[in-house]
């Protein structure tokens, strides 16, 4: 059974997280940690509530060591890297990876550590290649690796980057996501 | 396609539990022979550091890490750069030190002297933007800034007052942001690549080591300034350290935290009033 759904995504992305979250059948309990690149100025609360627009799951910017708790959506914080850890959320400060804070990377990574085998990991829309190393992790911990079909993104360099990264377990058109998701969680 | 190796890039561990093991095993190896206690450091936060130094140190296991700190004290050092260091800057969160500004500034001004403690201060940049807000105030005369860190090589840099001069267009904005009543480059004086800050801004600061895994408290307080370093912290340590705060604040005194960090998920959450919840600024009222 999986624990955790990890989401990264840049250009493009507010879009195709909206959709996903809408398609996404209220039986998918798992918490939801999402990686969209924002810039440091951009105001807090703001993406929560773009998001919560889309789903009746809780949607907020968390605190460092806030639970993770099934039916919610984390969104990386601005100007820092998030994390997971067993349990609850963790954030840091540390270095641009990639020229982003926060990185998918850093919290694919994280829950490839922390989660292992529970852990699914969704690389969507985005001009960069964050992600893609961090999708690898997942998948060579035994988690679940899909990626945004490159042709119907908005941007596909960083499903590109991901696809040639690791042997992705699924690569969907975006609206197909939520129903593989269906398959997988409950 | 092959990524790029950068810096982050880290051997993939292919046994998680003996990697756990192998940290535990460094950490409890560099607090005995080093006295460095990292045993309650955030794990995720902790291994990406682990990592980076593998590779730095281009080692293929955490168990050979091991082996060349406990040989090489100049490893260690490198190593309590990886972990202590925390990434800041000037005016980090503008928001933040216009509250200052708006709503502990008209609390020091009440008082005849204001001590404050820049508890993690890294390489200063926090301390040196606390000092030239409290200039522009006219308060700093009246006060005296304990900046401490747990690695004497980051408080010798901050000692010095050199920041990178790249950096300086990214702190004018914040400092204007910030609420800053002059044109920053008043503060500093460019040579080479750096932007050196003059010594008048640390006259009334004491640079001194202290380590909030183990240390205990030094003085009484006014304002305690925390931001961003407890969140390389356990729950439990954090709890220690919190601990370690209350009781070297005064009644009434000030904490600030990092933007993320919430007094709630800690033990002290009932000793404390919001001064402004955004910004994590709180007022011991117990």
């Amino acid at each position: 059974m999986y624990d955790v759904i990890v989401i990264g995504t840049s250009w493009g992305g507010l879009d195709a997280v909206s959709r996903l979250l809408d398609g996404l059948d209220d039986a998918v309990r798992q918490p939801i940690v999402v990686v969209q690149h924002r810039s440091v100025e951009s105001q807090e609360g703001a993406l929560a509530r773009i998001l919560g627009d889309h789903t009746s799951r809780t949607v907020c910017d968390p605190d460092d060591k806030t639970e993770i708790e099934p039916y919610h959506v984390y969104l990386g914080p601005p100007d820092y890297h998030v994390l997971v850890e067993e349990g609850h959320i963790a954030l840091s400060t540390d270095d641009v990876v990639e020229y982003a804070r926060p990185s998918i990377d850093v919290l694919f990574e994280s829950a490839a550590d922390a989660y292992g085998d529970r852990a699914i990991g969704i690389v969507l829309t985005g001009a960069n290649h964050d992600g893609a190393r961090g999708l690898a992790r997942i998948k060579q911990r035994g988690g679940v690796a899909i990626v945004q079909e490159p042709e119907t993104s908005t941007r596909r360099a960083m499903p590109d980057a991901a696809i040639a990264a690791t042997d992705a377990d699924a690569i969907l058109p975006l609206d197909e996501i939520p129903k593989f998701l269906y398959g997988l969680c409950t | 396609m092959a990524l790029p190796l950068t810096e982050t890039a880290a051997p993939p561990p292919e046994d998680p539990e003996l990697e756990q093991l192998e940290i535990d095993l460094l950490l409890e190896a560099v607090y005995r022979r080093y006295g460095f206690d990292f045993r309650q450091y955030a794990v995720a936060s902790l291994k990406r550091r682990l990592w980076r130094r593998l590779a730095a140190e281009r080692v293929g296991t955490i168990s050979e890490l091991q082996a060349r700190l406990l040989h090489d004290p100049r490893c260690m050092e490198r190593l309590l750069l990886d972990l202590s260091i925390n990434v800041t800057s000037m005016f980090r969160d503008p928001t933040f030190y216009l509250a200052f500004r708006e709503k502990v500034v008209p609390l020091l001004r009440t008082y005849p002297f204001t001590r404050i403690w820049c508890a993690g201060c890294s390489t200063g940049e926090e301390v040196y933007s606390l000092a030239i807000l409290l200039e522009e105030e006219g308060v700093y005369e009246r006060t005296r800034i304990y900046a401490t860190d747990i690695n004497e090589n980051v408080l010798t840099t901050a000692r010095e007052g050199v920041f990178p001069l790249a950096s300086m267009q990214q702190y004018t904005e914040n400092y204007i942001r910030s609420g800053g009543k002059h044109d920053f480059s008043r503060y500093y004086v460019a040579a080479y690549d750096g932007a050196q800050f003059p010594h008048s801004l640390t006259e009334n600061v004491v640079f001194a080591q202290h380590n909030l895994a183990m240390d205990r408290s030094f003085n009484d307080f006014n304002v305690i300034i925390c931001r961003n370093v407890m969140i390389y912290f356990d729950r439990a340590l954090q709890d220690r350290v919190h601990g370690l705060f209350h009781d070297s604040l005064e009644m009434f005194g000030i904490l600030a935290l990092g933007h993320k960090e919430s007094l709630a998920f800690t033990s002290h959450a009932g000793s404390y009033d919001e001064i402004d919840p955004a910004e994590r600024i709180y007022r011991k009222i117990r």
